[in-house]
């Protein structure tokens, strides 16, 4: 047996000068040496750990011994057989906890880049495939007319799955575009929205209808979409509303959610204000609040906009904070200042109604709480003022109430998800299933995907019986 | 790709489209409002619904040219598209038989108030509608207005055209006389916070429409948030309307002048490729 290598891949990256400057993608993509030489450090181990860390089940083993072998075709049509959305996923997924924590080679320290690979397969096939030649023919539309809500990865991946089943999928969005949080949330420099679309594309290939422009709930209903011939739902509107902290001078101008920090810059392309006619306003000290991977992209894409010193305030510490390793190093090596064990008090207004500053307390950890994490207690006595013009509040979402609030006999949790059973996505209203963030609270791209596909299957198998 | 089926220009600065939404026409009620942007780079702006048919599948919408998207909007014509129509968004205004019910428009909301006064009318109510602008040639829709109204009062703030003053003068003495189940006032921030404040020492319930910056205008992103009775509330999922006595006027003021810089600097780039493109 060939002796293991352990030598992984690095990864190549603009460097963090540079990129804090610019929306250009951060990572630059294997080159095919790189690509091959990362593959071939795959053992190929007969039991394949690396699948069961998958939610969308990718023949892991089979695509990556394509690439080793140069069938870039093959290693093409084994992915894209189980995941419609692959140059999103090895860009945001976070494989460290998924499939490469399971991987073999990860006891030794080293799991293979399972991630870096699926983006490689994927970049290749958009520059050397045309989309036609790849892309999966769907069969005969021999099935039913199947609605799906929101175009998010669960939405996409679900209306994908269903069109190759046979089935006639119209997909309705209330914003402007597809993609969901791929589009608003996620920022250009870590997903370039051409792959979204590129993407979202292909799931229109498929023969799946999709209608922008349309609020479910308000421009039409799921009755009403039911009562117009089709034989099922899927609901997949994520989880867009965002949370405040509930203290004083959270609406100051100046005082911004995530989300519309991000939808700002991303969706309507303020970064290229005024060429593109939707402000944002950065300022020059900017405090993020919070330690997920939204306050990441938050933080970072104010640092690109031109703000002078950006905080990541977090009220735990750094091993507690959310945000995807890879993510919170790139933050840090571009210049984001982190004021961990850190919490606001009150946002304090100057005489414009423009916020001035963050009053904030240091914070130590007690003892572990429902989450398992050790719980921040405020210290008595510590606050001190931290100077910003622009704070953003990135403390999570829930799940907007629009669908929830106007379908007849969906079930709800008390945090506003739709409660649906956990495998196949069934909710209590007939011929309505559900999945994503919706129901799962705010999670990855990757579960919402398995939810999408767990209830496309499901669908199937309930309309054919 | 929305049509613009009619154009109208109302007053100088005051235009009047009916556009090619059938989805939209088919759901819209009075106080609701839609999304609307002109190209791939234009801005998502707020606009309500004046008035629609379900029939031809069209909603009208009326406007006023204050910045960039509003002036670019008018420069349309019969025929063009939009990209993006979005609606009905918002929950329509509240109407059931309240006894007689004071309408006060300023400015171009006497468009968004038109919908709002019919349906109050056919609902049974006594309608005393009053509309303020500030002089003659900015005064329309005043026969449409009479046509659902019991009384019509017309004010303008140089007196060339009826009652010289502001309408919260009218409105003041509807109020003294006494009567009056209920107060319904649209028009600028400003006209709403004093029409709410003459209202307040009579205890006349008095419904306002918010009309705060929005991007999506579906609760996704919290621009549109204002504080009514001590809590955040969202306009364009909790509202647009609200108890104008329990609106904090100031903030929602405030919050409205945020991109005034931005907007400034778009507008003046705006002219000038304007005056390129035409010289
Ligand atoms: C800034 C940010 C960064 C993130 N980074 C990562 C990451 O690196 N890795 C990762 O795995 N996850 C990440 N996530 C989380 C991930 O994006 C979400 O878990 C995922 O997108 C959820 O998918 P979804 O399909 O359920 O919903 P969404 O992506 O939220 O899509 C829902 C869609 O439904 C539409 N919709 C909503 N209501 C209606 C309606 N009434 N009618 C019609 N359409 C409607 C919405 O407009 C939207 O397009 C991030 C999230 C954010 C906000
Ligand atoms: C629910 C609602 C209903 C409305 N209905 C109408 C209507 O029927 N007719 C009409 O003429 N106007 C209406 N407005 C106001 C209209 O949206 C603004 O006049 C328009 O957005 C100005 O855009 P602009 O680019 O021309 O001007 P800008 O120069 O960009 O802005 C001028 C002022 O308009 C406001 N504004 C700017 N951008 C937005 C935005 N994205 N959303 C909301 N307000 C903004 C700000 O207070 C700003 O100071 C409504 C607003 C709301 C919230
Ligand atoms: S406009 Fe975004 S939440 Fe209301």
């Amino acid at each position: 047996m060939a002796k293991i290598n352990l030598n992984r891949e690095s990864m190549p990256r603009q460097d963090p000068k540079v990129r804090a400057k610019n929306f250009n993608e951060v990572a630059l993509g294997y080159s095919a040496e790189q690509a091959k030489a990362e593959a071939s450090r795959c053992i190929q181990c007969p039991k394949h750990p690396c699948v069961g860390g998958c939610p969308v089940d990718i023949d892991i083993p089979g695509f990556i011994k394509a690439i080793r072998d140069d069938n870039m075709p093959e290693a093409v049509r084994i992915l894209k057989s189980k995941n419609s959305l692959p140059g999103i996923c090895g860009r945001v997924c976070p494989q460290e906890t998924q499939c490469e924590a399971e991987c073999t080679l990860d006891k030794k320290g080293a799991p293979i880049a399972i991630g870096r690979l699926e983006r490689y397969v994927a970049d290749w096939e958009r520059a050397n495939m045309s989309s036609a030649a790849s892309s999966v023919t769907p069969p005969k539309p021999d099935g039913y007319k199947v609605a799906v809500v929101g175009s998010g990865p669960a939405g996409l991946t679900a209306a994908a799955d269903l069109a190759k089943l046979g089935h006639r999928v119209t997909l309705f969005e209330a914003l402007h575009v597809a993609g969901g949080v791929l589009m608003y949330g996620i920022p250009e420099f870590r997903l370039p929205k051409e792959i979204v679309r590129a993407e979202v594309d292909y799931v229109a290939s498929l023969g799946v209808e999709i209608i922008l422009d349309t609020v479910v709930g308000k421009t039409t209903g799921v009755d009403e979409i039911l009562n117009n011939g089709y034989r099922a739902v899927f609901l997949g509107p994520g989880a867009g509303a965002p949370m405040f902290l509930n203290i004083t001078g959270e609406n100051l101008n100046g005082v911004y959610s995530a989300n519309e920090f991000l939808t700002r810059v991303n969706l309507m392309k303020a970064y290229r204000f005024p060429e593109y006619d939707t402000p944002v306003r950065v300022g020059k000290r900017v405090g993020v609040v919070g330690g997920g991977n939204v306050a990441m992209d938050a933080a970072r894409c104010a640092l690109r906009l031109g703000a002078e010193e950006v905080y990541i305030v977090y009220r735990r510490s750094e091993v507690e904070m959310p945000a995807r390793r890879e993510e919170v190093e790139n933050a840090k090596e571009e210049g984001i200042q982190f004021r961990l064990l850190t919490n606001p008090k009150q946002f304090i207004g100057n005489d414009q109604n423009w916020v001035a500053g963050m009053e904030c307390y240091e914070m130590e950890l007690g003892e572990p709480d429902a989450s398992g994490r050790r719980r921040p207690i405020a210290i008595p006595g510590s606050e001190f003022i931290l100077k910003v013009d622009v704070a953003i509040a990135a403390l999570g979402t829930r799940p907007n109430p629009i669908i929830p609030s106007t379908t007849e006999g969906l079930m709800t949790s008390r945090w506003g998800t739709i409660i649906a059973d956990e495998v196949s996505g069934r909710t209590e209203k007939p011929a309505v299933w559900a999945g994503g963030d919706i129901v799962t609270g705010s999670a990855t791209v990757i579960s919402a995907m398995g939810a999408g596909k767990r209830a496309a299957a499901d669908i199937d198998k309930a309309l054919r019986g | 790709m929305y049509q613009i089926l009619l154009k109208e220009d109302i007053v100088p600065n005051i235009h009047l489209f009916k556009i090619a939404a059938p989805n939209v026409a088919q759901k819209a009620q009075a106080g609701q409002f839609v999304v609307i942007r002109i190209d791939e780079k234009g801005e998502r702006i707020p606009l309500t619904i004046a008035d629609w048919d379900r029939e031809e599948g069209s909603v009208t919408v009326v406007f006023m040219e204050v910045g960039t998207t509003t002036h670019r909007l008018a420069q349309l014509r019969q025929g063009d598209s939009i990209a993006n129509f979005i609606g009905p968004l918002g929950k329509p205004t509240h109407i059931e038989k309240f006894g007689t019910v004071v309408c006060v428009a300023g400015g171009f909301a006497v468009a968004t108030i038109y919908p709002i006064a019919r349906a109050l009318k056919e609902t049974g109510n006594q309608v005393v509608s009053i509309m303020g602008a500030r002089s003659k040639d900015l005064i329309f829709w005043e026969d449409r207005l009479r046509g659902t109204s019991d009384q019509l009062i017309v004010t303008t703030d140089d007196g060339s055209y009826g009652r010289k003053g502001l309408v919260t003068e009218p409105l003041k003495e509807l109020l003294e006389a006494g009567g009056i189940d209920r107060v319904i006032a649209i028009g600028p921030s400003i006209m709403m916070k004093f029409s709410a404040k003459t209202t307040e020492p009579f205890g006349v319930k008095t419904i306002v429409s918010l009309n705060p910056i929005m991007v999506d205008g579906t609760g996704m992103c919290g621009c549109c948030r204002v504080s009514v009775g001590g809590a955040t509330k969202f306009v364009c999922v909790d509202g647009p309307d609200f108890d104008g006595h329990e609106v904090d006027w100031d903030l929602l003021l405030a919050r409205q002048r945020t991109y005034l810089d931005e907007e400034k600097l778009s507008f003046e780039q705006w002219q000038r490729r304007r005056a390129e493109s035409s010289g």
